[in-house]
């Protein structure tokens, strides 16, 4: 029996028939998952240190929820369970990354259930899905839960305990997000809060400022970036245009007057830079060819800015990959690959 | 004649499983999305629905042999105005409270897409007692429909039932908002074709052997 089951494997990897081009890659969609995996772990790791050890508790939560989703749902569906591609893991470590560190235990959990089984499998699984699963987790306990995501945000330990906000009532800690503070009371609000211009710039670069969990640390994003675009699994065009566009846009329109906002504070603060390297690059919801990337990050930056600016959210940055989400499909249509052979005709 | 002779039983069920307004023919999305956020609202809607179904259908079965086919789309819409105006006199005299909740859609009764549909595939070519079967089994298919929306809105959504409280705390507050509504109908969508599905196959295997 086992051996009639690995032969078959053997012959149909053997006489496996396909057209040109032949060239052999060693990259697979899982290899690919998991070194995102990796990429994606550090800021958790200095999450541990700037919020306290809850947050790893919430991750985990987040992962094996996602997992175990992906799990029982293919199970039901008789699909093949794929849980082993690592990209239910990445769903679930995006998913705890994006809300803030101070919520319930449990609270990722119908987060899973929403951004695996009705975003992913519900359309198909890996590959047919229209948004960006944890975005859509996030959008949905957004609307479950707005006080939890709203108010939950806490002040960064600077003396090591990390099991300070363990049994803490949230209420009483909750500290202001820079970019609530920049909204609701401008420029002078936050430098008074956080502390002067320097300070501010080493502070959010490193990652010791209220924000979500895996948000907070540009630094170490950066880095999870920068080896994904070593390795070639990332293209720069969406991270560029998507953070360029968000500092281009508030540069001119985020000050008092025209040309006068702050465009590293607007890319440091929020979650831009998570979204730009890890969920807007994201191969199933993102464009093939290079213009149609650009415009795609473009489009995110803007609607970024503008709900940033004029919308009712501090920050934006989710709702934007999930509006541009849509227009994929569109953007692929409109920009396609060059056939090599120009004359052919369908 | 190509369409089979259907027996009463067969009209009456027809609305309520297999061409539910809400679930399989996926007609008046609107009213059951808009003001299903509880239990109760559902109910008056379905009852109003029942009521304005019911007399017009039969008032249709009735005049059919004097209304010239050509004017019979402002006829439909006559009749069912002035049923919709009775309950919308009533509701508002004895519901004043869930009447400023559902007063615009019962109003917009007249324009219910599957009454309509009802009136011109069904009563115009029936005699009365089917064709009141036929509105009953439409109406109370419509009604269970907009009792299972609302009921899984508000215990989800308000914790409550018919203002009761059942589970003392608010789960999701998702379920208030009107994007609910279509996850829901969506779900039930999925256990109607499933169903469907369970049944045909049952049937085959009992045909196969005889």
């Amino acid at each position: 029996m086992m051996n009639a089951q690995s032969e078959k494997n053997s012959i149909s990897n053997c006489l496996h028939v396909s057209s040109a081009p032949h060239i052999q890659s060693e990259v697979t969609i899982s290899k690919i998952m998991w070194t995102v995996v990796v990429s994606l772990l550090p800021p958790l790791i200095i999450s541990i240190f700037i919020f306290g050890f809850q947050t790893l508790i919430i991750t985990l939560v987040s992962v094996v929820s996602c997992v175990v989703t992906e799990a029982v749902s293919q199970k039901m569906l008789n699909r093949p369970v794929t849980i082993k591609d690592g990209s239910a893991v990445i769903t679930g470590l995006l998913l705890a990354y994006i809300i803030p560190p101070g919520v319930p235990w449990w609270l990722p959990i119908p987060g899973a259930f929403m951004a695996i089984y009705v975003t992913k499998i519900l359309m198909g699984g890996l590959g047919y899905n229209i948004f960006n699963p944890a975005l859509i987790g996030r959008a949905f306990l957004m609307a479950t839960y707005p006080v939890a995501l709203t108010s939950a945000w806490l002040a960064p330990i600077r003396n090591g305990s990390i099991f300070t906000y363990m049994n803490a009532n949230v209420d009483a800690i909750s500290s202001a997000t820079p970019l609530y503070v920049l909204k609701h009371y401008g420029m002078a609000a936050l430098i008074e809060k956080f502390g002067s211009m320097s300070v501010i710039y080493t502070d959010f670069f490193f990652g010791f400022r209220p924000g979500c969990i895996g948000e907070t640390s540009a630094f170490l994003i950066l880095l999870g970036g920068l080896v994904l675009l070593y390795k070639k699994y990332i293209s720069w065009h969406i991270p560029v245009s998507v953070m360029g566009s968000t500092a281009l846009l508030t540069w001119i329109f985020g000050g008092e007057s025209f040309f006068t906002g702050n465009p590293l504070v607007a890319i440091l603060s929020g979650g831009v830079m998570l979204g730009a390297f890890f969920m807007a690059t994201d191969y199933v919801t993102s464009p093939n060819q290079k213009i149609a990337q650009l415009i795609f990050g473009i489009g995110i930056g803007a609607l970024t800015v503008l709900i940033r600016l004029k919308g009712g959210y501090p920050e934006g940055i989710c709702y934007a990959i999930l509006l541009m989400n849509p227009v994929v499909p569109a953007l692929d249509q409109w920009f396609k690959a060059k056939r090599f052979s120009e004359g052919a005709t369908q | 004649m190509a369409i089979q002779q259907k027996t009463n039983k067969e009209i009456f069920l027809n609305g309520i499983f297999n061409e539910n307004p809400i679930f399989r023919l996926a007609l008046s999305m609107c009213p059951a999305v808009a003001i299903t956020t509880n239990l109760l609202n559902g109910i008056l809607m379905g009852v109003s629905v029942i009521f304005v179904q019911i007399c017009a259908n039969s008032t249709i079965a009735l005049l059919k042999d004097y209304i010239h086919p050509r004017v019979r789309l402002p006829i439909y819409s006559l009749t069912l105005a002035t049923y919709v105006t009775v309950i919308d006199l009533i509701l508002s005299a004895y519901f004043p409270v869930a009447y400023g909740a559902l007063g615009l859609f019962i109003k917009l009764i007249v324009v219910f897409t599957f009454i309509t549909m009802r009136l011109d595939v069904f009563a115009r070519k029936n005699t009365v007692f089917p064709t009141f079967l036929d509105a009953m089994g439409m109406g109370l298919g419509f009604l269970w429909g907009m009792m299972v929306i609302g009921g899984v809105r508000e215990l989800l959504g308000s914790g409550t039932l018919l203002g009761y409280d059942i589970l003392g705390f608010k789960p999701m507050l998702f379920f208030v908002l009107p994007a609910s509504g279509f996850f829901i109908i969506g779900f039930m969508m999925a256990i109607f074709n499933y169903t469907e599905r369970i049944y045909k196959e049952k049937q085959s295997k009992r045909r196969i052997p005889a």
